[in-house]
């Protein structure tokens, strides 16, 4: 009962121990965010996973279903959209990796670099978050407009004969790439900043004291030290890049063959109404980025950021 | 211990002035610490005992003046490229690595065989070996201060820098350690450079100690020769207490100089004077002092002062501290002594009447004079001072 006099509160019955009291109030302040998860994100859930097994109404109408326990649409959401699921994987994956290649080193020009001059970082740290001031839409179109074909870079590359006269950009997996990678870099640089931002210069004195060059240190100081940062960084452009459906579509900087997850899902829904085959296609997209990612965290040993 | 690879190296500073955007840390320094010697930096806080490692690791450019280490110039060379480690003052140990990680780093990098036994070997060394596999997170200070020490000694860098290596032990695990790096470098002949605050430490391991000040270093030389013959106010000051009193010189005596202070003739050997005219700061250290219930009669070869009277007792264990006051001469300044407990308890009581007397020879006679009234100043010169008075120049 010593602990009593630390706690501060109110006299408490002596049945109950300091830490007892302390875990109760911990589940009260945790309340409203379990109430805000339950009504958002678990119970949409459980009516995907409903959906995702519905049978087309016996009368036929079109987008009228009822409660089944279907599996088929799970059969033909892999089946039928397996190359389009691979497809958005490698686009998504390849963006993921061209965004880490352009943003660590300006996370970490920014970060270490430019430590001693505290204005132009928080500049730097403007103009990356700056795009983020035009709606994306916006932004997507103008690309879409730059590559077009009667477009500046595409003629200019004509005249240079690197491309040739009936050659298009827009509507290419590389159009769709550039998108992606160009619309999720401020996601993958400032996670990667603020891990740089806090990295202790020190520690590369001591690696430099301790006989390992400036490429080792990197490899085995200040990398390591910023893996949470790279981690996070890029889950947060691989997640929402395989799902993504603007870049692809062809009404932005897609074309037909270009088609990913997001996309077929849209049309499923949208255009089709054909929501059970779309669930299933959502939950079958769900648990195929939860898998590598799982692999990549614990890879990384990075557990403490999920 | 297993063969070390390299015998010590010699490093010698030539006029070497570094400064930070307008402050100046180190002025002209000289200094040359020669091959399998053990150095102690001894200074106040801020006085630039870190910048002076600094620049010897490379982590540090001097402004002007050249680093050389065994007869080498390498004041432009990387830190990785220098036979150098360094025990930091903030330890800097690896987060994401285990102990073991931290002490293999060093002989990993330079592809040494067995980096594996030879850290577990220098982590018995501090008496770590147990905790090999936990993160410098899961150490307490004391633990990581020794990591830090066993991941720079399994190097055996010609040159090792010690940045307070001990600071953060308790008394009886840093007598240990203190007798473990003595072995170590004797044992294998490595120069060591060791900064240190505490005097006592510096004094019992050093072969040569040097007292820095204001980025410069005021005095230099074995523990014995700094204690007994400082040659400044400043070291008179930090390196133990002194009694200091400041007067003209009116004559000379065969060996000795006579100082006469507030109308008492005192006698200094000449030899042990930095300077022999005009006015002078003269002093004895306090345990040099007798203290006498009656008066003795004059005699040569010995000062006497009196009579004083005594304010403060202060019991320490193995000595009895007195201060004591001159209410009847105004000009000396109060003055302490330290007698050797040989009997229980104090000798005196305050306000006994005393008087003082020394041996000629223990005297000695400073180069620069005391400000009036600070006989007693703080041996530990404020961070804020040194900052102005460096600023200035
Ligand atoms: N990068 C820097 N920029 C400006 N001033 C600096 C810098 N590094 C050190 N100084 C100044 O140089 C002086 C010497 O610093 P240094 O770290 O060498 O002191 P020190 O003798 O090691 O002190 P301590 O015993 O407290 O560790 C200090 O006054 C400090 O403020
Ligand atoms: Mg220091």
């Amino acid at each position: 009962m010593a602990f009593g006099a630390f706690a501060g509160g109110p006299a408490a019955d002596p049945g109950i121990g300091a830490a007892q009291r302390k875990s109760r109030v911990v589940l009260l302040l945790l309340l409203p965010g379990v109430i805000y998860l339950a009504l958002t994100y678990v119970a949409p859930l459980i009516s995907l996973v409903l959906t995702s097994l519905q049978s087309p109404s016996p009368t036929f109408d079109i987008g009228s279903y009822v409660y089944a326990f279907n599996i088929g649409n799970y059969a033909t959401a892999i089946s039928e959209y397996a190359p389009v699921l691979g497809r958005s994987f490698l686009f998504a994956l390849t963006a993921t990796v061209l965004t880490l290649v352009i943003g660590y080193p300006l996370a970490y020009f920014i970060g270490v670099t430019l430590r001693r001059f505290p204005l132009l970082q928080s500049l730097a740290l403007v103009l990356v978050i700056a795009p983020f001031f035009i709606s994306f839409l916006l932004r997507t179109l103008a690309w879409k407009q730059i590559f077009s074909d009667e477009g500046p870079v595409v003629s200019f590359l004509q005249a240079l004969a690197i491309l040739p006269h009936d050659a298009h950009v827009t509507g290419t997996p590389f159009m769709v790439i550039f998108g992606l990678t160009y619309n999720f870099l401020p996601f993958t640089v400032l996670p990667m900043y603020t891990s740089l931002e806090r990295l202790d210069l020190r520690y590369l004195e001591a690696a430099g004291d301790l006989y390992a060059s400036r490429w080792s240190s990197f490899w085995r100081v200040t990398f390591p030290l910023s893996l949470p940062g790279v981690v996070s960084g890029t889950l947060l452009t691989f997640i929402p890049a395989t799902g993504d459906y603007i870049n692809a579509s062809p009404s932005f900087l897609g074309g037909l063959d270009t088609a990913m997850v997001g996309n077929v899902i849209e049309q499923n829904f949208l255009v089709l109404q054909n929501y059970p085959v779309a669930a299933a296609m959502s939950i079958v997209l769900m648990v195929a980025i939860l898998i590598p990612v799982a692999v990549y965290v614990s890879l990384t040993k990075t557990e403490e950021l999920l | 211990m297993s063969a070390f690879d390299d015998a010590g190296a010699d490093l010698e500073l030539r006029q070497i002035t570094k400064t930070f955007p307008g402050f100046t840390a180190i002025e002209q320094l000289d200094l040359t610490i020669p091959a399998g010697s053990f150095f102690a930096l001894l200074g106040p806080s801020g006085c630039g005992k870190t910048t002076t490692l600094r620049l010897v690791a490379g982590l540090e450019e001097p402004t002007t003046g050249r680093v050389l280490i065994g007869g080498r110039d390498v004041t432009a060379t990387k830190p990785h490229e220098r036979p150098v480690n360094t025990v930091f003052q903030s330890y800097a140990l690896f987060p994401h690595m285990t102990v073991q990680g931290n002490v293999e780093f060093g002989l990993r990098r330079r592809g040494v065989k067995d980096a594996g036994a030879r850290a577990l070997e220098a982590l018995k060394l501090v008496q770590l070996d147990h905790l090999a596999a936990r993160r410098p997170s899961q150490l307490s200070g004391g633990q990581q201060q020794r990591v830090a020490l066993a991941r720079a000694i399994v190097n055996r860098p010609a040159l090792l820098l010690l940045d307070e290596p001990l600071g953060a032990l308790d008394l009886k695990l840093r007598r240990e350690m203190q007798l473990e790096l003595k072995a170590i470098q004797a044992e294998v002949g490595l120069t060591f450079l060791h900064v240190t605050h505490d005097q006592e430490e510096a004094m019992t391991m050093a072969d040569t100690v040097a007292v820095m000040n204001r980025g410069r270093i005021e005095q230099m030389g074995s523990p014995q020769e700094l204690y007994e013959l400082p040659r400044t106010l400043f070291v008179a000051n930090f390196l133990g207490q002194s009694n200091l009193l400041t007067g003209d010189v009116v004559a000379t005596s065969g060996a000795n100089t006579v100082v006469e202070v507030g109308g008492v003739r005192l006698s200094i050997p000449t030899a042990r004077m930095q300077r022999t005219s005009g006015a002078v700061t003269v002093g004895v250290r306090p345990e040099k002092l007798l203290l006498l219930t009656e008066e003795p009669k004059a005699k040569r070869g010995v000062n006497l002062l009196g009579p004083a009277r005594v304010t403060d007792v202060s019991f320490t264990g193995v000595s009895t501290q007195y201060q004591v006051e001159f209410p009847e001469n105004s000009a000396l300044p109060g003055m302490s002594v330290f007698a050797q407990n040989l009997v229980f308890g104090a000798v005196v009581n305050p306000g006994a009447e005393v008087w003082l007397s020394w041996s000629v020879d223990h005297g000695f006679g400073l180069a620069d004079a005391a400000e009036p009234g600070s006989s007693f100043a703080a041996a530990e010169a404020d961070d804020t001072s040194v900052a102005v008075a460096a600023g200035e120049s």
